[in-house]
């Protein structure tokens, strides 16, 4: 019966033919989409707090409302990750429950710090680069509501990457200072950038079974190896180096050759040793703890309210 | 340029500056998710609206001046907003009430300027009650949520009110450049008071709420006299102008 229903399922998964909450799912299928698509939503939020840390210190007016309405952006992302989560069966508390306590994970980018003026660019051009590689392909994931929610998150995130772009453009015609800000920022962030799209194929056991499921569509090294090629000239154009001796274009490959990953630092960011991994989760144990007194007073004001209601239509 | 108009428009703006600034210092940190959102939309719109009326007045003074040069390269004494926004979200509570008493101040003034004869600023007023609207009911929905939710969050929203109330009466006192448009314009922020403790009395009423008895009120911001909070907030904003002037970003 069980083997059945899994042959149905994967013929459906075959013919491109969308999975929705309500159909039959193997229970690993949606274990996987949990976990997928809430450390996604985590990503969202915790990603708020490295760029949400310049919104006061903005240099003028015009950046102030792109960078409030951008972390906006990422919280309404959050929303409808959520949301789209929620379908499968698991509430949105135990999720958050999950991040604070250290059970799910969020991507490790949100562990490096933002400390000048030119992350805001940098995160905008490599970090929502990177995610856009990610998750465009994720627009046609077999998962409907996931599918659904990545259309309009990809429409956003290639916006922020414009405008980060942008941000960095301005920089790079500005004076030796603001270059050497550009020029330092880069260094920082382009390793982590790369590891974004996660350890390489060889140590990425889940790919094959996500990919025969449509949750993936690329391997890890496809896209990266995508995004490397995409940065490089835009990294011509705004005048900086990126920090790898190693970087060349191969005529054979028809792409770039680019340096090993420090996967020491990877796997110890991933295991809480990066720079902010402790403050992002305190930082959102602390929200969650002060706004306690908060959601109690919104719920206990609405029984009052339904109470009240009743009361008056009896 | 009438500078009592251009100061009147700054005064406007810096409220709104200020209190966005203090708004937008949520972004990340909101009691839920969707809180979160709902704050940074607002602290969005008032920042949105600082730059219309700073956009007014650089044109208004012309030679060159921008948007920017008002927030970025004052001083503290040449900032002419109320000392009510300059107040630090010590918690929810404290930010709503703070909206809450300004929401209601500002929606009034704005619905003056709104019919007011400076085509400008009526203009800009018509968009911005729109927003405002919205801001009002935010914060007077949440009022009645904390004040009547639990025992923590009324004792919470009553200090609140409390601490915040003596701030109040300064919006209603007129400076000179008030002064200034009431003769020119009709525009009467002291003529606001009734309305205003109508409005908010009704709302706290409500919410089982009070005013304290108090008739005691701080001034000074529209003449430059601050808190001491807003040395700490025009720090922060003004970091990278100061450390790298005279650049574009
Ligand atoms: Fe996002
Ligand atoms: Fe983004």
């Amino acid at each position: 019966m069980e083997a059945s229903m899994e042959q149905k399922f994967q013929e459906k998964i075959d013919n491109d033919i969308r999975i929705e909450p309500k159909d039959w799912m193997p229970e690993k299928y949606r274990k996987t989409l949990i976990r997928q698509i809430s450390q996604h939503a985590h990503s969202e939020i915790v990603g708020m707090l490295p760029e949400g840390n310049w919104i006061t210190r903005a240099p003028n007016l015009r950046r102030k409302v792109a960078l409030l309405a951008k972390v906006q952006d990422e919280a309404g992302h959050g929303l409808y990750l959520y949301s789209a989560c929620e379908t499968l069966g698991i509430e949105r508390t135990e999720l958050i429950d999950q991040l604070h306590t250290g059970k799910a994970k969020y991507s490790s980018i949100f562990n490096y710090p933002t400390l000048t003026w030119a992350d805001m660019g940098t995160i905008g051009w490599l970090v929502d680069g990177a995610a856009i590689m990610n998750q465009v392909p994720l627009c046609r994931c077999s998962y409907g509501p996931y599918a659904r929610a990545m259309v309009r998150v990809c429409k956003e995130e290639s916006f922020h990457q414009r405008q980060g772009y942008e941000l960095l453009l301005t920089l790079s015609k500005g004076t030796p200072e603001q270059k050497e800000m550009l020029q330092e920022s880069v260094n920082r962030w382009w390793w982590p950038a790369l590891m974004m799209f996660g350890p390489n194929d060889a140590d990425s056991p889940h790919t094959a079974q996500s990919m025969a499921w449509k949750i993936k569509r690329f391997t890890n090294d496809e896209l990266r190896q995508r995004f490397v090629d995409m940065c490089v000239e835009q990294a011509e154009i705004l005048g900086v180096s990126l920090p790898d001796p190693d970087l060349k274009w191969n005529e054979e490959r028809g792409h770039y050759d680019f340096g090993e990953i420090n996967w020491d630092e990877f796997w110890n960011v991933v295991r809480g040793n990066g720079p902010c991994n402790k403050d992002r989760i305190n930082t959102r144990v602390k929200a969650h703890e002060n706004g306690q007194w908060v959601r109690d007073a919104a719920s206990a004001y609405a029984k009052k309210q339904s109470e009240k209601k009743s009361v008056s239509v009896a | 340029m009438d500078k009592q108009v251009h100061k009147f428009i700054l005064q406007l703006a810096d409220n709104e500056l200020i209190l966005g600034h203090r708004i937008s210092e949520w972004c990340g940190h909101g009691p839920a998710l969707e809180q979160d959102i709902a704050l940074t939309n607002i602290a969005l719109d008032h920042v949105g609206q600082a730059r219309l009326f700073y956009q007014l007045a650089a044109e208004m003074e012309g030679n060159g001046k921008t948007e920017d040069d008002y927030p970025y390269k004052r001083l503290e004494t040449s900032f002419y907003n109320v000392q009510l926004v300059e107040h630090e979200n010590i918690d929810f509570g404290y930010t709503i009430v703070r909206s809450f008493f300004y929401d209601h101040f500002y929606y009034f003034l704005l619905d003056q300027l709104t019919k007011s004869k400076h085509t400008a600023l009526a203009n800009i007023a018509k968009s911005a009650i729109k927003e405002v609207k919205y801001h009002l009911r935010y914060s007077s929905e949440w009022m009645r949520r904390l004040g009547d939710g639990t025992e923590e969050s009324h004792r919470r929203v009553q200090q609140a009110v409390h601490d915040l109330y003596p701030y109040t009466g300064e919006m209603f006192l007129p400076s000179t450049a008030d002064e200034h448009m009431k003769e020119a314009y009709g525009i009467d922020c002291a003529s606001i008071k009734e309305q205003w403790l109508t409005a908010v009395k009704e709302i706290l009423h409500e919410a089982t709420l009070e005013l304290p008895d108090g008739s005691w009120f701080h001034k000074g911001g529209k003449e430059g006299v601050h808190t001491e909070k807003l040395g700490y907030i025009l720090t922060e904003l003004q970091y990278i102008q100061r450390a790298y002037p005279n650049m574009q970003w």
